[in-house]
């Protein structure tokens, strides 16, 4: 029913668990060392791995990347500049425990929220771009994820520069209610806005993006680029199949499910993310 | 107005007599045509819409319908729209835009449906482009949420100028059956979340969310629909002048700012 938006995420490869089981008693992976693929169980050396982006060089399967990193491997070297990097949620329905998780988020994972934005060059283009990151509540939007997108809109609108957005949200952000959901109508609307001033705006559809920011600024883009077999959805499969009483394919809503429906441009395998990002900003110029 | 708990206003937004857009559409409006399709798919028996007067003045209403028994509710999926139902509204309202006519969006859904083709078809995209649209749709836009306000599937057709709320009605992100099930893993406990989520029509006027709280009948619109309906008749009237005395670029503004302000958050 009212699930909708606030889908669960489950992950489709419990990967991290099994990379440090011992099974059968063979000798184990050191944690850190070897990366072992959740989809083909092939075995790397993680700084193998990590050299190709977190991409399996195998089967092609991509795994989950922070925000950091996936600036790193998208925008020329030194040149991001973030913008409202010290904005913090408050408690608007006073939920319990929601600061006391936040603050442990924060100590775990270095970030403030579930989404960095900024001004950067991608192959000397300069671009401003958001990253959500799914580490921090499976980067669900409230009102931080939704301020920090409106504003990126606004400066690249006064800046009259592109927007990237790279998306992966479970959805809503149930600990803030109403008001989270008010996010979804407050960034489409700033997009609205961007859109009608003539402006570029490019999503990177990234595992998983579903819920409300699939029914927002996620699906309004001039072009929605989707990385291979991510998810990409409104409803939580879970919510679907318990609707339905029967399974859903594996297939279905992945990045290809959506490409053959309609809703998507183009799937675009990790390492020619920056190389598509630059050549479409260049062709948009004229 | 009464004080009652969120889970008191839940019982009676459920109660089997609870009056429906079918019941209220002949009441507040004269002469109502309704038109079918999204010109794209399909037609959605979960969402009405249409024209007819208001007080003599053309409006165009666009409704998300319950049924009020098994065969009704068959044909309305329950309230919960398809992507089709959505595209269908945009289409109504751009015609509303075009013709100058205020928009009348009545809501009270359970949330937009959740099922293999809503997917195939887009019920992300197709809510986000409501969203989208509506910000910046160049005529008065009214809504009301009539019972269950439920999550983006209201909230697609609650993009407006004027956001007002039945008292009994609720607003919410999640369905307090499932931030139960999220938080305690037990949905039973859905009454004490239907609290925790502050979702009522004057929690959400404090948030800064609804504009305004119409009365019902004593005990609630089921007692007295006709009386439920003079209210909202009441309300109506005064947004649409309040709006429509606006000049479009204060009007397109202002709907900005309601959206632009919510969200709570410090800065150091
Ligand atoms: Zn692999």
């Amino acid at each position: 029913m009212l699930e909708d938006l606030f889908s669960v995420v489950k992950m489709r490869f419990n990967g991290d668990k099994k990379e440090n089981s011992n099974e059968g008693g063979k000798p184990s992976i050191p944690k850190g060392l070897m990366f072992k693929c959740p989809r083909c169980s092939n075995v790397v050396f993680m700084e193998e791995f990590e050299k190709t982006g977190k991409v399996c060089p195998n089967c092609n399967y991509h795994a989950r990347l922070s925000s950091r990193e996936r600036l790193d491997i998208t925008v020329d070297k030194g040149s991001f500049v973030e913008y409202d990097p010290l904005m913090t949620s408050k408690n608007p329905i006073d939920f319990e425990g929601y600061p006391e998780k936040q603050a442990d988020l924060r100590a775990k994972t270095g970030l403030k929220d579930a989404v960095i934005t900024g001004e950067a060059t991608i192959r000397g283009e300069k671009v401003v771009i958001g990253i959500m990151d799914s580490r921090y509540m499976m980067a669900s939007m409230g009102s931080v994820v939704g301020e920090k997108i409106t504003r990126a809109f606004e400066q690249a609108e006064k800046k009259k520069l592109p927007v990237i957005m790279f998306t992966c949200s479970g959805g809503a952000r149930m600990q803030e209610g109403t008001v989270s959901l008010m996010q979804m109508a407050k960034t489409c609307a700033a997009a609205k806005r961007y859109s009608d001033s003539g402006g570029l705006y490019i999503t990177v559809m990234t595992d998983p993006t579903t819920g409300g920011v699939t029914a927002s600024f996620a699906s309004v883009g001039d072009i929605i680029i989707a990385e291979p077999k991510v998810l990409i959805g409104f409803a939580g499969r879970r919510v679907i199949e318990g609707t339905i009483k029967q399974r859903l394919p594996d297939d279905f809503q992945s990045a290809e499910f959506l490409l053959q429906h309609g809703f998507i441009d183009m799937i675009v395998e990790r390492s020619k993310i920056r190389r598509t990002i630059a050549h479409l900003i260049k062709l948009h110029k004229g | 107005m009464n004080s009652l708990t969120a889970c008191e206003r839940l019982d009676i937004i459920r109660h089997k007599n609870r009056p429906t857009v079918r019941d209220y559409i002949p009441m507040l409006f004269d002469d109502f045509f309704e038109m079918h399709g999204d010109r794209l798919y399909g037609d959605d028996g979960a969402i009405i819409g249409g024209v007819g007067y208001f007080k003599g003045k053309p409006v165009t209403v666009i409704a998300t319908v319950k049924g009020r028994n098994l065969e009704e509710n068959k044909a309305s999926n329950f309230g919960m729209p398809h992507p089709e139902g959505y595209r269908k509204a945009l289409r109504l309202a751009k015609q509303a835009e075009k013709f100058h006519r205020p928009v009348i969006c009545l809501v009270d859904t359970a949330g937009a449906f959740c099922g293999i083709e809503a997917e195939e078809r887009g019920q992300g995209e197709a809510i986000a482009k409501n969203l989208m649209e509506f910000s910046s749709l160049k005529t008065p836009v009214i809504t009301i949420i009539l019972g269950e306000g439920g999550s983006g599937g209201a909230l697609a057709l609650a993009v407006c100028d004027e956001l007002a709320m039945l008292e009994n009605a609720l607003y919410s992100v999640i369905s307090p059956r499932g931030c139960a099930s999220i938080l305690w893993k037990d949905a039973s406990r859905e009454r004490e979340a239907c609290e925790v989520l502050k979702i009522t029509a004057e929690d959400l006027s404090r948030l800064g969310i609804c504009d305004g709280i119409i009365e019902e009948a004593p005990g609630g619109a089921h007692n007295d629909p006709e009386l439920t309906a003079e209210y909202i008749s009441e309300y109506i009237s005064g947004a649409i002048k309040r709006k429509c005395e606006k000049g479009l670029d204060e009007l397109l503004n202002e709907r900005y700012t309601k959206f632009r302000k919510v969200g709570e958050f410090s800065e150091n």
